[in-house]
């Protein structure tokens, strides 16, 4: 057996422990599918503050996110969907004054996020053009087509949650609990990634991997894999 | 419909709309379908001709909704709801499935409409005033589809105009209505601008005009969109 690096955390709280005040984090999930729950709940008794969360939805419900909403440890969030009546917390707290909101089309978030894991500062999009999302933005003319750039989105932590994981940290995904964790392991100094099971090096077959092990720093197994912060 | 005894005696009912819509979906299209009224569509596509649906969670080829029993709680819809995988289906994540949308690579999206102008802008997203709806997936989506199918009643509920030279809400996307369907008409957007397809039974042109804030050129043959469903 060769030696490999372990990446497997003994549990949620210690893989979240030196996330600093002031952080941006990624935070993967959709709809409520492919949430990294359990540490996204270590994250509620953690003291960090001032932080920027990225993420598709502006939370739902009472649980998850919005905990960290009412905690006041979220001083901006940016989102592609900011008020569904499920997110009245991040609305209770936006319409305060007490949160700042960037929303943007939900492809742009995408490929901004993408942008930064790939090394690519900047970029054109036709998304959003003559719209609000091209308020401020600087629009150029290809072709017969305008577009609007757009910057990379990087994270200092990104928080995803894979179906598997083996302990060098390759993840795969099922079904659209895909979303976009893929994208935001790659975009962040630091990856963390809550996994249903771990496995050992060589399981997962290597034409299989979704991400892989590069990006991923830490894994935990979810204590509770029947938590669900959106339902 | 409830200022016009005329037009709410002729208006279809949504199921009808969404009849009308599937019949204009060509075979074997790759189709994007929004909230609400769209999502009735697959209803009414034979599944024969070869139509995949797809949503922008990171699912392509959308089956039928599964029975409560046989849910898989990571297989969800844009819209939250659970769904099934068809044979030959795949899923994917986020920054895939936006450049399968922003690439052209989805034949038609069909979208709700709050107000569509003249000129095919669309605006679906939110209606004026701090806090309200999200982007989401639309402005991606209107942008990107190569052809965007809008529904929505002709009529506000206070009978205020929907259909408008310019949209007074803000906009999804400018130029990208190719087809607009109401409960009281469908209309083709053109070079030379909207033209008048068919008609609710029971109305004619001027009906449709008088309730259309820009000039509508009408159809050489006008036809007759069929009221199926028992009121």
């Amino acid at each position: 057996m060769p030696s490999v690096k372990n990446k497997i955390y003994p549990g949620s709280a210690a893989a979240v422990a030196d996330i600093p005040d002031g952080a941006t984090i990624l935070l993967g999930g959709f709809g409520g599918v492919g949430v990294p729950e359990n540490l996204l709940a270590a994250m509620a008794d953690h003291p960090a503050r001032e932080l920027t969360i990225v993420s598709n939805h502006a939370g739902y419900g009472e649980r998850g996110l919005a905990v960290l909403f009412r905690q006041r440890k979220v001083s901006k969030l940016i989102c592609s969907y900011a008020f569904h009546p499920t997110a009245f917390v991040f609305r209770e707290m936006y319409m305060a004054g007490k949160i700042e909101l960037e929303q943007i089309p939900q492809g742009t978030m995408a490929e901004r996020i993408r942008a930064a894991g790939a090394g690519i500062p900047a970029f054109y999009t036709p998304t959003g053009v003559g719209t609000q999302a091209a308020e401020k933005k600087e629009v150029r003319r290809f072709v017969d087509r305008d577009a609007i750039l757009e910057f990379a989105l990087p994270g200092d932590v990104a928080i995803v949650k894979a179906h598997r994981s083996d302990q060098m940290g390759n993840l795969t995904y099922r079904g659209t609990a895909a979303n976009f964790n893929p994208v935001m392991a790659t975009a962040a100094r630091l990856t963390l990634a809550e996994a249903e099971s771990i496995v050992e090096p060589g399981e997962l077959p290597p034409e299989n991997v979704h991400t892989p092990s590069i990006y991923v720093d830490r894994v935990v197994l979810g204590e509770d894999l029947e938590l669900r912060s959106e339902a | 419909m409830n200022s016009d005894p005329k037009l709410e005696a002729a208006a279809l009912q949504p199921s009808d709309i969404a009849r009308r819509v599937a019949l204009e979906i060509p075979d074997g299209a790759v189709v994007n379908l929004g909230i609400g009224i769209p999502t009735q569509v697959a209803n009414y596509v034979e599944t024969g001709r070869g139509i995949m649906f797809m949503a922008e969670n990171g699912i392509l080829g959308i089956g039928p909704r599964p029975a409560p029993s046989e849910e898989d709680r990571d297989l969800i819809n844009a819209s939250r709801e659970p769904v099934t995988a068809i044979p030959g289906a795949s899923v994917f994540g986020h920054a895939d499935s936006f450049a399968m949308i922003r690439g052209g690579h989805v034949d038609i999206a069909v979208l709700g409409a709050l107000q569509v102008s003249a000129r095919g802008d669309l605006a679906n997203w939110t209606v004026p005033g701090a806090g309200k709806g999200g982007i989401g997936g639309a402005m991606d989506i209107a942008a990107g589809s190569w052809e965007v199918f809008a529904i929505m009643t002709h009529l506000m509920k206070d009978g205020g105009l929907k259909l408008l030279d310019e949209c007074t809400y803000p906009l999804t996307g400018t130029k990208v209505v190719s087809k607009l369907f109401t409960d009281i008409a469908f209309i083709e957007f053109t070079e030379e601008g909207p033209l008048l397809r068919e008609v609710a039974m029971g109305l004619d042109a001027r009906d449709i005009q008088r309730v259309s804030s820009p000039r509508l050129r009408v159809a050489d043959t006008l036809g007759t969109l069929k009221r199926e469903t028992k009121t």
